[in-house]
């Protein structure tokens, strides 16, 4: 699957794009050739799978409502402008 | 009845509403001193306030305030050490040491148990074990929305280096994720010792 004499992309140069091919950042992305390889790399697929998860968990740590007290000490600061 | 904008009384009235957010922005940006980080945000927000115009963007108005105010703080540090670059992980994949360490065995959804490991707080110290200049960016990016353009504004570099940060910053990420399950044991807790 990853033969260095294919003009396949390897997966080793394909895992270094995944995220910013999942992001449309397209900072040094080969979208044509990304395509080509995920066409026939099962394993590159699962790896695209798991950077969508990845990303999700990022996503998903946007409030932390874990530190009332702080929260609280910020209030009174608030109170004494 | 509603506060007339433009006043003490409706800054403080939009940072209250703010302070879970802003706390936990602050939390992920810096190591130890979060607090003291929103408060001078709100000192410069407080005395900025009158140039905001659209009372409806408050919310992020202040966080940019915040990011800057972290900005101006590291510079002033000159911490040097954030400058180090983390050790070479452009061809590190999570995905495929999961997969060749299999740490739950018993598992048919091996990659997304070693997600559900990772509680807040993990994430959170995951996040604080790399550099500045990389975590900046992909907390500002991942979890606080920001566009990239916008985040090269609020860093001062340019879209490229802010995009180059990003790239190697998520490998990064990957790398400590596992190196920090590792070293804390999480993935014993999962399952290995259960053989």
């Amino acid at each position: 699957m990853n033969d260095k004499h294919s003009p396949l992309m390897p997966c080793s140069e394909a895992i270094q794009q995944l995220w910013d091919y999942l992001e449309g950042s397209g900072r040094r992305v080969d979208r044509e050739r990304v395509d080509e390889h995920l066409a026939f790399c099962r394993r590159c697929c699962g790896e695209l799978e798991f950077i969508g998860h990845l990303r999700d968990l990022l996503a998903s740590q946007t409030i932390d409502d874990s530190r009332p007290q702080a929260v609280q000490r910020l209030e009174r600061f608030l109170e004494e402008l | 009845m509603a506060v007339p904008q433009g006043t003490k009384e409706s800054f403080q009235a939009l940072a209250r509403s703010q302070l879970p957010r802003l706390l936990a922005l602050a939390r992920r940006l810096t190591r130890d001193d979060a607090e003291d980080l929103v408060q001078e945000a709100l000192l410069r927000g407080y005395r900025s306030y009158a140039g905001l115009k659209d009372a409806q963007a408050g919310g992020p108005w202040l966080r940019a305030i915040l990011v800057n105010t972290h900005r101006d703080r590291m510079r002033k540090r000159a911490r040097s050490a954030e400058e180090i670059p983390v050790a070479d992980c452009e061809e590190f994949s999570l995905y495929r040491t999961i997969a060749e360490e299999d740490p739950f065995p018993y598992s048919d959804t091996v990659h997304l148990d070693f997600l559900h490991t990772f509680a807040k707080e993990d994430v959170r110290h995951v996040l604080l074990r790399l550099p500045e200049i990389y975590r900046v960016p992909l907390v500002l990016c991942h979890m606080e929305g920001f566009a990239t353009k916008e985040i090269a504004r609020l860093c001062g570099v340019p879209l490229g280096t802010v995009l180059a940060r990003l790239h190697r910053g998520r490998k990064a990420f990957e790398r400590e994720m596992w190196a920090y399950a590792e070293e804390t044991g999480m993935l014993k807790r999962g399952g290995r010792d259960e053989r």
